[in-house]
């Protein structure tokens, strides 16, 4: 590997790895996310490069261990290219057969489709499944593509592309560009991205940090996880063309060391694309100079938030402080600092490359792109889903998600992690975007959902994600601490049947205070999923309370119990 | 310096000057109890959150002892949003720490005298303000005791959490900061005895040579002379006895 000295150069790298590769060649993929590791894809991907061997056919085809493909319901995953033939729940047995049947004779194997739920009929191709059919994969498209091992195989799809281009603009157009986008930060805060590369542009200062937020710790979110294990050269990209446009010199990607595969993808990044020249001093002879380190998270959830991460970052008590002063103007060590989510990160290559009016073409008036949410909980696909924003819940829910299993009753979904809310099925037409979400009493977080069937009760719900912030919570603010304690402690009183009316007056009353006075979003935010239960299904409350009974049948009261 | 209003009360401030400095150089009451003007803002007791309308019209709520003054702010200290928000964390406080007197009383300030919520067996006094704490790394910079834990589980201790902190040099100046008295300073004799809400430690006291008066901690002491460069033999008398 030479450093390469020029965006020709790269070019001309790029162009020597396509014609390297023969685009009829049939290229078997395998899922390797973590999900599919979970179902055995490690022992699927050595089957496969073992027969490979046995039946001779290194010439024909190529083996490739890829990143998440998102459908992790039904893993391990093969995607067979470039006729792109999907294979779900694919086992080590089965390989020999693949490679005969399919790559040797063309015919499908019927018992490793996809079946659809409602015809019935045999589904070959990976995008004629509802659930990829109606995704929009922006971001996550190349998971499935590449060895995200590789940078070869990054730049064949036209990876560094939109770096080459934004070395060649002045770093205020670029900022414009991602301005004119409409970029919103996916980390959950949702605050225009061009808005705040401009202000850590324009702050006081020489020095300029930015940092990639990989610290994701929802329940049941995982997004960045495999967007960061899959695609890593998408997320390093972007950063660099960000502080490029900021005017940094030092980044920091914070990851959470309990994801293992990401932080191994990422250093293996990083390394590649100093080898390249790509990082580093003078890129592709630019004269610009930008070097990242990689800061392991200890697993705290309060490190997600941007203060905290800082002061983590800095070897102090992950700890928010007040933002009065914004981290543009006082981050990290004191500096202008500019915080983005991997997600955010992951975009904007491709505004580059498209352009901003493109990009601006894609979601809804104040929320454009798409968004990845992970699909979890009483669903049918489990999985990661890239969907245009403005998309409604049912569609997710329903026609990506496949609706709720053991044809079940769809109840709720839970938006925004621990800290959203619960939205009804009489809102499940909604548009999904940053406003309308927080308009229903929820939010868009990071991109967790959490769909719960009618054999959920929303009360223990409530009492779950309240104990998990409560379990979470820095405890530097006195209502955050005190408040969320006294919280759980009220719901746990009320699913074990020794609830009163009063105890509801009590937990709105607390939930209004924890939003107008906890120190940091945590805090502020805690109370939804207490109050968005009590705005839509505030009779279960009611019956916990008056008629000593769980609803659904989860809560176990004392006299429920004896009838 | 710069203009601005409390309360209806068009005041004067200098740059830099925080709303809750303002406002207490103008008579004007905020309830606080983690404030320290020996330490750098914290803002974790809430207590003195206020109302502000800023002159370009955004209104919202900020610690006062955090938000610096600025041109033409407007801040109302006792609105009834303030007066519910205050209310309910004193009845947290309450249920904290129901032996305080110092929460007690400025609960009854409040008009608060009883709290709805559930209250804390095996209470200490201690609210987590870090007053303590942050005295002792900021200020006396020996970091002798510090927080420890997270949420719930925080707490105020030693290292390792032992009766012991090696750093400890016995000043004091922790019992001294706390506002709700939950550490104790007691000198008997030749003995002074620092009490935390989970620790304790005593230390030996340096006799006066002069009027024989048990005056310091011999490791403060120590520590003094070490950190100014001076002579342990120039304390062997107490301040009142030297010239």
């Amino acid at each position: 590997m030479a450093k390469l000295k020029s965006p020709t150069e790269l070019e001309a790298l790029r162009q020597t790895i396509i014609s390297q590769r023969d685009p009829r060649k049939i290229v078997v993929t395998i899922c390797n996310g973590t999900g599919c590791h979970a179902h055995g894809c490690v022992a699927v991907t050595d089957a496969f490069r073992r027969e490979v061997k046995k039946q001779k056919l290194t010439d024909k085809v190529d083996i490739r261990a890829t990143g998440c493909h998102g459908f992790c319901e039904r893993g391990p995953l093969v995607v067979i290219k470039p006729e792109d033939i999907l294979y779900q729940r694919v086992r080590v047995k089965d390989v020999p057969e693949i490679l005969t049947e399919t790559i040797g004779k063309g015919s499908t194997i019927e018992r490793l489709l996809y079946t659809d739920r409602e015809s019935g009929s045999k589904l070959a191709h990976e995008n004629d499944v509802p659930f990829y059919k109606l995704q929009k994969r922006l971001v996550f498209g190349n998971n499935g593509a590449i060895d995200p091992t590789s940078i070869e195989d990054y730049l064949a799809v036209g990876g560094y592309a939109a770096l080459v281009k934004a070395l060649k603009m002045k770093p205020e157009v670029i900022i414009d560009e991602v301005k004119k986008s409409g970029l919103r930060g996916r980390g959950g805060g949702g605050f225009p991205t061009g808005n705040k590369w401009e202000s850590t542009r324009n702050a006081r200062g020489d020095t300029r940090y930015i940092i990639c937020n990989a610290d994701e710790g929802d329940p049941g979110a995982y997004m960045d996880r495999s967007l960061v294990e899959g695609n890593p050269h998408s997320v390093l990209e972007g950063m660099i063309i960000g502080a490029y446009a900021i005017g940094s010199s030092e980044g920091y990607i914070y990851i959470r060391n309990e994801y293992p595969l990401a932080v191994q993808h990422v250093r293996k990044a990083i390394e590649q694309a100093k080898a390249y020249g790509l990082l580093g001093k003078n890129i592709l002879g630019s004269g610009y100079d930008f070097d990242i380190h990689i800061n392991r998270g200890g697993g705290a959830f309060i490190c997600g938030e941007s203060t905290a991460l800082m002061a983590s970052l800095e070897g102090r008590v992950g700890e928010p402080r007040a933002k009065y002063i914004h981290t543009s103007e006082q981050g990290l060590w004191g500096k202008p600092t500019n915080l983005n989510n991997a997600e955010t990160w992951a975009n904007v290559p491709i505004i580059i490359n498209n352009g901003a009016d493109w990009y601006g073409k894609i979601g809804t008036k104040n929320s454009k792109g798409t968004k990845i949410f992970s699909l979890v909980g009483n669903i049918v696909n489990t999985g990661l889903v890239e969907v245009p924003m403005g998309i409604t819940l049912r569609k997710i829910v329903f026609d990506l998600g496949g609706g709720i299993p053991k044809n079940r009753k769809f109840k709720a979904v839970q938006t925004g992690g621990p800290s959203g809310g619960v939205i009804p099925e009489s809102l499940l037409d909604l548009p999904v975007d940053f406003d309308e979400l927080t308009k229903a009493g929820s939010m868009m977080g990071s991109g967790g959902m959490i769909v719960m069937d009618d054999k959920t009760c929303m009360v223990e719900i409530a009492r779950y994600f309240v104990s998990f912030l409560e379990g979470e919570s820095c405890g530097k603010c006195l209502p955050c601490r005190e408040g969320l304690q006294q919280m759980r402690d009220i719901l746990t009183r009320i699913t074990e049947g020794k609830g009163k009316m009063s105890d509801v007056d009590l937990l709105e009353e607390l939930s209004a205070v924890l939003q107008d006075a906890a120190l940091c979003a945590l805090g502020q935010q805690a109370p939804n999923p207490v109050m968005s239960t009590l705005k839509h299904f505030r009779d279960e409350y009611v019956a916990h309370i008056k008629e000593k009974k769980c609803p659904a049948g989860v809560c176990k009261i004392g006299d429920s119990k004896e009838k | 310096m710069v203009k601005l209003t409390i309360n209806g009360r068009k005041i004067q401030a200098e740059e830099g000057t925080t709303i809750l400095y303002a406002a207490r150089d103008n008579n004007i009451f905020i309830p606080t109890l983690c404030e320290n003007e020996a330490v750098s803002p914290y803002g974790a007791c809430r207590l003195c959150l206020v109302q502000i309308k800023t002159a370009r019209g955004r209104e919202r709520l900020v610690t006062s002892c955090i938000y610096l003054v600025e041109e033409g702010l407007t801040v109302e200290t006792n609105t009834e949003r303030i007066r519910k928000i205050r209310g309910v964390l004193l009845e947290l406080l309450l249920a904290r720490c129901p032996d305080s007197e110092v929460i007690q009383e400025m609960a009854a300030k409040e008009g608060i005298t009883i709290t709805r919520f559930y209250k804390r067996k095996g209470n200490n006094k201690c609210i987590l303000c870090a007053n303590c704490a942050r005295t002792c790394e900021e200020v006396v910079g020996v970091s002798a005791i510090s927080l420890a834990n997270r949420g719930v589980d925080r707490e105020l201790t030693t290292p390792f959490g032992d009766d012991f902190s090696e750093a400890c040099i016995g000043c004091g100046s922790c019992a001294y900061s706390c506002p709700t008295g939950a550490i104790t300073l007691i000198d008997r004799g030749s003995k002074r005895t620092i009490k935390w809400p989970h620790n304790r430690m005593e230390f030996k006291l340096q006799k006066c040579s002069v009027c024989g008066n048990y005056w310091a901690p011999e490791k403060q002491i120590a520590y003094i002379a070490k950190t100014s460069g001076t002579k342990l033999s120039e304390y062997v008398a107490c301040p009142d006895c030297r010239d």
